[in-house]
């Protein structure tokens, strides 16, 4: 097997929440100790409820975040604490496409400049004919035309403007891409258009992605391997296909059973598992398995130890259930 | 041929027919496009009311400028023969006490008017906008102290500051000047550190870092450009308003001194001839009503113009 593209060392990523003045300094565990890896070309899918630090991972990948622990590394080298050269170029290689077409592009900017911001920001092209040249191939690219060149965003749609988006964050051929929910805020039929389209960059240009979503059917689609989060926690990892067939943590499961059939006959027979009680705050996390308070198979073992991820096969499980 | 089956219908080149032009060029944009300026100015174009009002201001900066330079009164020449004199073709718009022609004083007066007021405002866009960009865009303890410092000069009085600078430098132009801008350019900090702390959270200023852009290139680039509608309304607030505090100034004695005459003295030295004499006091008064009405005018406009989703 070749090396990770992406390698993630016990990341934690704490967030200190503004106290009073007389009330105690406190902390939201967005991220609390992950640990996976994205091989080149592959596309990772990143899935969870809302809050459990998804988006917060992406982000502190980019390093919009700084961890508050643990290790990021791209193709070998720890890039938490990378300055100057070495974080161009870090930029030029991993990008991010973001969650909202309406907010991700500068409304005072054309289409024409918000795609040749990158290039401008890292000099690639030494004359503007050039630049103007790469930024009409980039729109083809991802299916617009090089006529929009000149046109403000608020003139198209979501599904465009996510396009515009993508177009950009291609400009730097970068090898990595973060995906923040690039789909959620589409209709249904754009969100295929634009899934398929960044299927096709990927065959063509070999990139690799995490994917970023809360829509499992779409990510079973699209990813090679899942991971699941709960909370700040990894707690399942695996092929895709072995995740949605056969989940093994109890959260897997509960997640995956509250997947919609389109098929009545089959829905009807499924038994749904309902998890019980609210999902903790992450400023006080449940000791031990972050999961046990919700889980119906939860033991005294779960609130003294946390569960360390074992191999299931070629699965990493964060249960003891499978020790 | 199996392929081209679709249910029942096999395709064959009979069911077709050729596309005629009209419908080969539906795709494409007829329109030209135009630049981020000249949109602007398209919109701005649109609306009657700041049209009128650039019109007026034009006028006025105009007239100021060449009346005083091409009449054959000047603003402080007295014809103690024609005192109080109404309007006639000599005086267009009659005399005052001392038969001072009264249209070149006006215009003498807004040229003091005009640049306190549009100096007051490019001084405070500047200071204000940078250091409002730079406290809300680093935030955390540099914002703090930054506008902790601003709180602090902004619990004393306006009026003091700009009489304690008039005091110490002597009443002139530039002193009522520095006082002014030194109390607006608050207003203009705490207005941009606002927008540029909303905008920078956005997903937008977040993919500019991501690219990899610089600190300056996303203040300037991203988040004052995208501020730039609150930062004009502000401006079209400050040039009157430093207007009437230069007004109040010469009322209380402490403005632009004798002979010089701004439109705030003008209408002060006739208040008390308003039922004798109220052309005295209608003229200036008119002055500064009309200019400020076309700021207003202006500064709704551009605030719409320069915003490309209002098209």
């Amino acid at each position: 097997m070749s090396n990770p593209i992406l390698k993630v060392t016990d990341l934690k990523v704490h967030f200190p929440v503004a106290g009073g003045v007389f009330s105690k300094k406190q902390v939201v565990k967005a991220v609390d100790g992950l640990n996976f890896e994205i091989m080149p070309g592959e596309t990772f899918g990143l899935v969870g409820e809302s809050g459990c630090g998804k988006s917060t991972t992406g982000r502190a990948i980019v390093k919009i975040y700084n961890p508050t622990e643990g290790k990021v590394e791209f193709d070998g080298e720890d890039i938490t604490k990378i300055k100057g050269k070495e974080l161009s170029q870090f930029r030029k290689n991993v990008q991010m496409i973001f969650q909202d077409p309406y907010a991700s592009l500068n409304p005072r900017m054309t289409v024409g400049e918000i795609i040749r911001e990158p290039m401008d920001i890292h000099n690639i092209y030494s004359t503007k004919k050039e630049r103007e040249n790469r930024v009409r191939e980039l729109l083809e690219i991802v299916g617009l035309k090089p006529d929009h060149i000149r046109r403000y965003p608020h003139e198209f749609s979501g599904g465009q403007r996510q396009r515009i988006g993508i177009a950009r964050t291609l400009a730097l051929n970068p090898k990595f891409i973060v995906c923040d929910e690039p789909i959620s805020a589409l209709d249904v039929s754009i969100q295929a258009q634009v899934i398929n389209l960044l299927e096709n960059i990927q065959k063509k240009m070999d990139i690799s992605y995490l994917f970023i979503a809360h829509d499992l059917s779409m990510v079973k689609h699209i990813s090679d391997r899942i991971g699941v989060m709960y909370l700040g926690n990894m707690v399942e990892i695996g092929e895709a296909d072995d995740v949605y067939n056969t989940p093994l943590h109890p959260y897997t499961q509960a997640l995956l059973s509250a997947v919609p059939i389109p098929d009545p006959k089959v829905a009807r027979q499924k038994k749904r598992i309902v998890l019980e009680g609210e999902l903790p705050s992450p400023i006080d996390p449940p000791s031990g398995c972050v999961f046990r308070t919700r889980c119906p198979n939860a033991t005294e073992r779960c609130a003294k130890e946390k569960p360390k991820a074992v191999k299931v096969g070629n699965r990493s499980v964060a249960c003891f259930l499978y020790e | 041929m199996e392929e081209n089956k679709v249910s029942d219908i096999t395709l064959s080149p009979e069911l077709f027919e050729k596309l005629d032009d009209s419908e080969k060029n539906a795709e494409k944009i007829a329109y030209e496009s135009s630049t981020y300026l000249q949109d602007a100015w398209k919109r701005f174009k649109q609306n009657k009311l700041a049209l009128i009002g650039l019109i007026f201001l034009l006028i006025m900066l105009v007239l100021s400028i060449i009346v005083p330079i091409i009449s054959p009164y000047t603003y402080d020449g007295q014809d103690l023969t024609l005192q109080h004199a109404g309007s006639s073709l000599q005086h267009l718009m009659g005399t005052d006490k001392f038969g001072r022609d009264m249209l070149v004083r006006i215009m003498c007066g807004g040229r003091i008017s005009l640049a306190v007021g549009f100096a007051a405002a490019a001084i405070s866009l500047v200071v204000g906008v940078v250091y409002g960009a730079i406290s809300g865009y680093l935030g955390g303890k540099v914002d703090m102290v930054m506008m902790r410092i601003v709180d602090a000069m902004y619990s004393i009085p306006d009026m003091l500051y700009v009489i304690m600078v008039v005091v110490a430098m002597g009443a002139n132009f530039v002193s009522i000047m520095i006082g002014v801008c030194l109390t607006f350019w608050m207003d203009m900090a705490r207005q941009v550190r606002t927008q540029v702390m909303t905008l920078k959270e956005q997903e937008f200023s977040l993919a500019a870092f991501v690219l990899g852009a610089g600190k300056s290139r996303i203040l300037f680039k991203h988040l004052i450009i995208n501020s730039m509608g609150p930062i004009i309304v502000t401006v079209t607030m400050i040039v009157p308003r430093a207007i009437f505090y230069e007004a109040f100034l010469s009322f209380l004695g402490i403005g632009i001194a004798a002979p010089q005459a701004s439109w705030g003295t003008l209408a002060n030295d006739a208040k008390g001839l308003v039922s004798t004499y109220p052309m005295e006091v209608i003229w200036p008064v008119l002055a500064i009503c009309l200019t400020m009405l076309s700021l207003n005018f202006i500064g709704d406009g551009l605030g719409d113009a320069l915003d490309p989703k209002k098209k």
